[in-house]
C-alpha cells in the first residue's frame, strides 16, 4: 500500500506521519508538496500536523486553497482513504470533507499532552484493529482542537455512528460532547486531533496509534487481493 | 519619514555617537580607522559593532579563560554554533542566547524572536534544528506585572517553537525577587547534522555574489543591540520599538529552504543577520574569510518606503539570512529559495580589499574596513573589587535553619516556584513534534533518540544564581556540576557546554569581580568534567534602576546517551527496590531554598564543592547505569533529600518510598550539599552496584503503599502520602498564576 504525506508550508509533523509508515508499519510513502496536481498513484493521504500557512487568517483556510487538496477531494470521492490529523483534521474541515470546525482550546492555551481515547466504533476502516470502548495513549498537541457543530449536525453524527474517538475521563479542551475524531458518512475520511503518529513506538511512551494505521492497511488489503 | 541625516562635523561636535552608546575614545578610534570623521551610517555600524553585544568588549579578558578544546570539538566559539562529534560522521550542533531586554519589555515578542534567533544560529551551520530548551528567571510571582511577564513569556516561546515545528523539550525556572524587573530569557537550540554538511559563516571567493534571503527589511530592531548593552530604567518602554517581531512560519520556510541551499556546492558561506541584522553578518563573513564585501542597498528587499542605509543596516528584522553564492550559480539557489517563496537576491559580492563598502542611491553611503567591525573592537579590562558583602557571607558558620514540622516545611518547599512542577509551563510546548523525544519535560535532563541509530542525546540547562552570588567561583564550579550531574543522571556522558552569562553592569568593579570569579569556577568545572565550553553569549547590564540580577551564568550541556538502552529517568520503578543516597550530606544551607523559605533571604556560604570526588562519582553512576544495574536516578539539588525523594515518586502510580537518613533531621532533609545522587536498584543488583559506586549508602527501599516516609536517627521525620505532596507541588504555580485579582 503506498500512502502520500502532504506537505503544505507550514506542515510540521510530516516527518513523523512519513516515519510512522515507513519505519514502524513498514509501507510505502512519499511527501508530496502542496501543488501537486495528481493524486492517482497513491492509495492513502495523510493530511499531517503543524501550522499549514503559520495558521495565519484561521486554521486550515490556506491550505484548503492549494492544488494538492482539489486532488484529495477526488480521493475521497474516489472512496480512498483520507486521515487528517490536527492541523489536517482542521484542513479537512475547512475542505467540507468532514462537518464542524475547530475553535481555540477552552483555556486559550496551547497543549501538549498524552491523553485517553476511547474508541466509540471499531466498525471503520480506521479502527478495525480495536476493540470497541479500548481506552488507547494518544498525544494531543494543538491550541485549536475544540470540536464545534451544530445541533443538527451532531445528531446526524451520532445516529450514523460517525463520531470514532472521544476523550476518556478529563475533556482537554471543550470539545463538544468530548469529540476528538469523526469520520465522514461514507467511512473513507477521518479527521482527528490527536496524534497516531506519535505513538507508534513504546520508546517513545505509547505504541497504542499503531492500530490505527494497521487497520488502514487491513481493509485495503482485503480490498486488493 | 527620515529627517535630514546629521553630517559628520555635527556628529562630532554635537557628540551624537553618545546616543549610540559609543565613548568618546571609541569615537576617536573610529575616526583613526578611517582617517577621516566617519558619516552618520558609518557611526551606526561602529557603534552596533562595538557594542558589548555583539564585540564583547567587556567580556573578552574573560572568556578567553574558559577550555574550549577537545578531541570531540569541531568547532569552538566563533561560529553561529559550536559543533561536537558524537560518532558514526555526525555531529551534534548547539548554542544558547539571551533575549532578556526584550522580554522586559514586550515580553511575547521579546521571548519568541529569542528563540528564532537562536534556531537560525545552529541552521546557518547546516545542521537541522532537533529541540530546544529555556533556562528562564523571574521574579517571585507576587506582582501583577511579574504574572505577566512569565505568562507572555511562556506564551512567546511556545508561540514560535510549536509553529516551527522545532520541539522545546526541557530547561529551568528559577524564581528570585532580584529578577522582578529584569527577567532573564535565554534559549537554547540543538541540531544535528552530517559531518559533511558543516557550513561556517564566510565570504570568500573574490567575485562571488553576496545574497539576502529571507524576509523583507523594515524599521523594526534598530539599534537592538546597542539597548541591550545598556541597563534597564523606567524609560525603557519607550525603547519597545527596537525589540522584533518574530514570525515562524516565516522561519519554518527560511529552515528548509537553507537546509536544501546547504546541500548544494553553490554555497560558498552563509550567516544569520541576527543582532545588527546586515551589518554584522556582513561584516564578519568578509573578516573570516579576509576579504571584503560591497553591497548596493537599492536592492535589499525592504518592507517599507524610504528606508535609508542606516535604517537598513542597522535594522534587526527578523528572519533573514546573508549567504555566498560562487559566481555565475545565483539561479540554482534562487531556485530553491522561489520553491518557498522567499526573497533571494544577490545585493553585491566579495571583493579583496577587506572593506565593507556600502551603495545606496548611486553613492557610497559607508567604506570600513571590515576587520575594523568586527574584529577591532576595543577590549576593555575592567577594574574588579570583592564586594564587602562576600567576606561577611564567608565570616557566617554554617548553622541550620530552624523548621518546627518537617512535613509542613517539605511541602512549603515543594510549592515554592523554582522546585514546583513546571507542568504549567510545558504543557504549552510541543515538546513531542519530530517524534524523536524519549524522556519528555520533568525528569533531570531531556533525552532525544538520533533517528536511525541507537545513539541519543540528553540536553539541559542548568544555573542556581543564588549559590554564584553568594560565591561566585564556588557557584560556577556548581552550575556546570549540576549541569553535567543531570546528563549522568540520565545515562548520558556529558559532551560540551554552552553558557549564557546573564549579570549586571561591568563598569561596576563588584559586578566585573563576580563576572571573573564565576567563570574561573566555570572553567575549572569544565576542565575536571571534561566537558569544554563551545559557544555562548553574554548579556551585561541586566539591572533595573541600579538594582543588578544576582550573578547567573547559565550553562547549557548536552551530553551523549551512547546506547538508548542507558536511558534513565528520575522516578522510582518497582516496590522492593533499593533506595540509595550516594555522596556524602552536610548542614549547608547558604543559598537553599530552606534558607530562604525561612529566613526570607539568603546568606553564608554556597555549599561546598569538591571537583574531583564530582568527577569520579558521575563516572561512577554513569558506569553503573551502562551496566544496566539503575532503575531511577536523580541528582539532589534544591530543597535536599527530601525534595529529590518526594520528586521520585511523583508520576508514578502507587509507589512510594520508606527510607531512614542519618544526622541532625534538617541537615539530612533539607542540606543542598553538592555532589549526591538519588539512586534505585533492584535487590538482585544491589552488590554488583555498591562494587561500582563505593560511596552509595542504603537508606531504604521503594514501596507499593504510595506513601513518602522518611525515618531519622530517632524516629519518624515525616509521612504522608505521595498524593498530597504531589498536589502542593503540582499545584503551586497555576495557583500562583491565577490568583490575578
Amino acid at each position: 500500500m503506498k500512502f502520500a504525506v502532504l506537505v503544505f508550508p507550514g506542515s510540521n509533523c510530516d516527518i513523523d506521519m512519513y516515519h510512522a509508515i515507513k519505519d514502524e508499519l513498514g509501507e510505502e510513502v512519499e511527501y508530496v508538496w502542496h501543488d501537486a496536481t495528481d493524486l492517482s498513484e497513491f492509495d492513502g493521504i495523510l493530511v499531517p500536523g503543524g501550522f499549514s500557512y503559520g495558521d495565519y487568517l484561521r486554521c486550515g483556510a490556506m491550505a484548503n486553497q492549494s492544488n494538492v487538496m482539489v486532488e484529495v477531494k477526488k480521493a475521497a470521492e474516489a472512496g480512498k482513504p483520507v486521515l487528517g490529523v490536527c492541523n489536517g483534521f482542521q484542513i479537512l474541515t475547512e475542505a467540507g470533507l468532514l462537518p464542524g470546525a475547530l475553535l481555540r482550546n477552552k483555556n486559550l492555551k496551547f497543549m501538549c499532552r498524552t491523553v485517553q481515547l476511547k474508541v466509540e466504533n471499531n466498525d471503520t476502516q480506521f479502527t478495525n484493529q480495536y476493540e470497541k470502548g479500548q481506552i488507547i495513549n494518544i498525544p494531543i498537541a494543538h491550541g485549536e482542537g475544540n470540536y464545534f457543530c451544530d445541533e443538527e449536525t451532531l445528531a446526524k453524527l451520532k445516529a450514523n455512528n460517525q463520531i470514532v474517538f472521544t476523550y476518556s475521563g478529563e475533556n482537554p479542551n471543550g470539545s463538544l460532547d468530548d469529540i476528538a475524531g469523526i469520520i465522514n458518512e461514507r467511512g473513507n475520511v477521518l479527521g482527528m486531533m490527536p496524534h497516531p503518529e506519535r505513538a507508534v513506538n513504546d520508546l517513545l511512551g505509547s505504541s497504542d496509534g499503531l492500530a490505527l494505521f494497521k487497520s488502514i492497511v487491513k481493509q485495503w488489503r482485503e480490498a486488493h487481493v | 519619514m527620515s529627517k535630514m541625516e546629521p553630517t559628520a562635523e555635527q556628529i562630532k561636535e554635537q557628540k551624537l555617537y553618545a546616543g549610540m552608546g559609543m565613548s568618546d575614545e571609541e569615537f576617536e578610534m573610529a575616526e583613526k580607522i578611517l582617517g577621516r570623521t566617519p558619516n552618520w551610517t558609518e557611526t551606526g555600524l561602529f557603534s552596533v559593532m562595538w557594542s558589548e553585544h555583539c564585540s564583547y568588549k567587556n567580556s573578552k579578558p574573560v572568556l578567553r579563560k574558559f577550555p574550549t578544546k577537545g578531541p570531540q570539538v569541531l568547532q569552538g566559539p566563533g561560529e553561529g554554533a559550536g559543533i561536537v562529534d558524537i560518532g558514526d560522521e555526525q555531529a551534534v550542533v548547539f548554542k544558547m542566547e539571551s533575549h532578556n531586554h526584550p522580554s522586559a519589555i514586550e515580553p511575547y515578542q521579546g521571548a519568541a524572536t529569542g528563540v528564532g534567533g537562536i534556531i537560525r544560529d545552529v541552521f546557518s551551520m547546516g545542521a537541522r534544528p532537533i529541540a530546544m530548551l529555556n533556562s528562564l528567571r523571574f521574579g517571585e510571582l507576587k506582582s501583577e506585572r511579574g504574572k505577566y511577564l512569565f505568562e507572555e513569556v511562556v506564551a512567546g516561546i511556545a508561540g514560535y517553537g510549536n509553529c516551527i515545528g522545532i520541539p522545546t523539550v526541557g530547561g529551568e525556572i528559577q524564581f528570585d525577587p532580584c529578577y522582578e524587573g529584569n527577567p532573564l530569557v535565554n534559549a537554547m537550540c540543538v541540531g544535528l547534522i552530517d559531518h559533511k554538511d558543516i557550513q561556517r559563516g564566510i565570504a570568500a571567493g573574490v567575485g562571488n555574489t553576496v545574497m539576502y534571503v529571507g524576509a523583507k527589511t523594515g524599521r523594526d530592531g534598530i539599534h537592538g543591540a546597542t539597548f541591550a548593552s545598556e541597563e534597564l530604567s523606567e524609560d525603557s518602554e519607550e525603547k519597545r520599538p527596537a525589540v522584533q517581531v518574530g514570525d515562524p512560519f516565516m522561519e519554518k520556510l527560511l529552515l528548509e529552504a537553507c537546509l536544501e541551499v546547504v546541500k548544494s556546492d553553490a554555497l560558498v558561506g552563509i550567516q544569520d543577520m541576527g543582532a545588527a541584522g546586515l551589518t554584522s553578518s556582513s561584516a564578519e563573513m568578509a573578516s573570516k574569510a579576509g576579504s571584503g564585501v560591497e553591497m548596493n542597498l537599492d536592492l535589499v528587499p525592504q518592507r517599507e518606503t524610504g528606508m535609508t542605509a542606516y535604517e537598513m543596516m542597522l535594522s534587526e528584522s527578523q528572519e533573514r539570512m546573508l549567504i555566498v553564492v560562487k559566481k555565475g550559480r545565483e539561479d540554482e539557489i534562487k531556485a530553491i529559495f522561489d520553491k518557498y517563496g522567499l526573497d533571494a537576491v544577490a545585493i553585491g559580492r566579495v571583493t579583496d580589499d577587506k572593506m565593507l563598502r556600502l551603495l545606496h542611491k548611486g553613492e557610497v553611503v559607508a567604506e570600513v574596513p571590515a576587520d575594523a567591525l568586527a574584529e577591532d573592537a576595543p577590549v576593555y579590562h575592567k577594574p574588579s573589587a570583592e564586594p564587602a558583602y562576600f567576606a561577611e557571607f564567608q565570616a557566617i558558620e554554617n548553622s541550620e535553619p530552624e523548621v518546627a514540622d518537617y512535613k509542613e516545611a517539605l511541602k512549603s518547599l515543594l510549592q515554592a516556584p523554582t522546585i514546583a512542577s513546571k507542568e504549567w509551563v510545558y504543557d504549552q510546548y510541543d515538546y513531542q513534534v519530530r517524534t524523536n523525544t524519549v524522556v519528555a519535560p520533568g525528569s533531570d535532563a531531556a533525552v532525544l533518540r538520533v533517528r536511525g541509530t541507537n545513539k541519543g542525546l540528553a540536553m539541559t540547562t542548568d544555573c542556581n544564581s543564588r549559590y554564584i552570588y553568594l560565591d561566585p567561583e564556588t557557584g560556577g564550579k556548581i552550575a556546570v556540576a549540576e549541569a553535567a550531574r543531570n546528563i549522568v543522571a540520565s545515562g548520558g556522558q556529558p559532551l560540551a557546554i554552552t553558557d549564557c552569562l546573564n549579570f549586571g553592569n561591568p563598569e561596576k568593579p563588584e559586578i566585573f569581580w563576580q563576572i571573573e570569579k564565576s567563570a574561573d569556577g566555570i572553567s575549572a568545572a569544565c576542565t575536571a568534567l571534561n566537558a569544554p565550553v563551545i559557544g555562548g553569549n553574554v548579556s551585561l547590564y541586566n539591572e533595573r534602576s541600579g538594582e543588578a540580577v544576582y550573578p547567573t551564568p547559565t550553562i547549557g550541556m548536552v551530553g551523549l546517551v551512547q546506547d538508548l538502552a542507558h536511558v534513565t529517568t528520575q522516578q522510582v520503578k518497582s516496590a522492593g527496590d533499593v533506595v540509595y543516597l550516594v555522596g556524602e550530606t552536610a548542614t549547608e544551607f547558604g543559598g537553599s531554598e530552606l534558607q530562604k523559605l525561612v529566613y526570607g533571604n539568603i546568606f553564608g556560604k554556597a555549599p561546598s564543592i569538591d571537583l574531583d570526588v564530582e568527577a569520579k562519582r558521575q563516572q561512577a553512576i554513569l558506569t553503573a547505569i551502562r551496566e544496566g544495574l539503575v532503575q531511577s536516578a536523580h541528582d539532589v539539588s534544591e530543597g535536599g533529600v527530601a525534595v529529590a525523594l518526594a520528586e521520585k515518586t511523583f508520576g508514578t502510580e502507587d509507589l512510594g518510598v520508606y527510607v531512614t537518613l542519618e544526622g541532625t533531621a534538617v541537615t539530612a532533609l533539607f542540606s543542598e550539599s553538592q555532589s549526591r545522587f538519588v539512586v534505585t536498584v533492584k535487590e538482585e543488583n544491589a552488590a554488583a552496584f555498591e562494587s561500582i559506586v563505593s560511596d552509595a549508602k542504603k537508606i531504604g527501599i521503594v514501596t507499593d503503599d504510595a506513601k513518602i516516609t522518611i525515618n531519622g536517627d530517632t524516629g519518624i521525620l515525616l509521612e504522608g502520602t505521595v498524593e498530597e505532596f504531589r498536589s502542593a507541588w503540582k499545584g503551586a504555580i497555576p495557583c500562583l498564576v491565577k490568583s490575578e485579582a
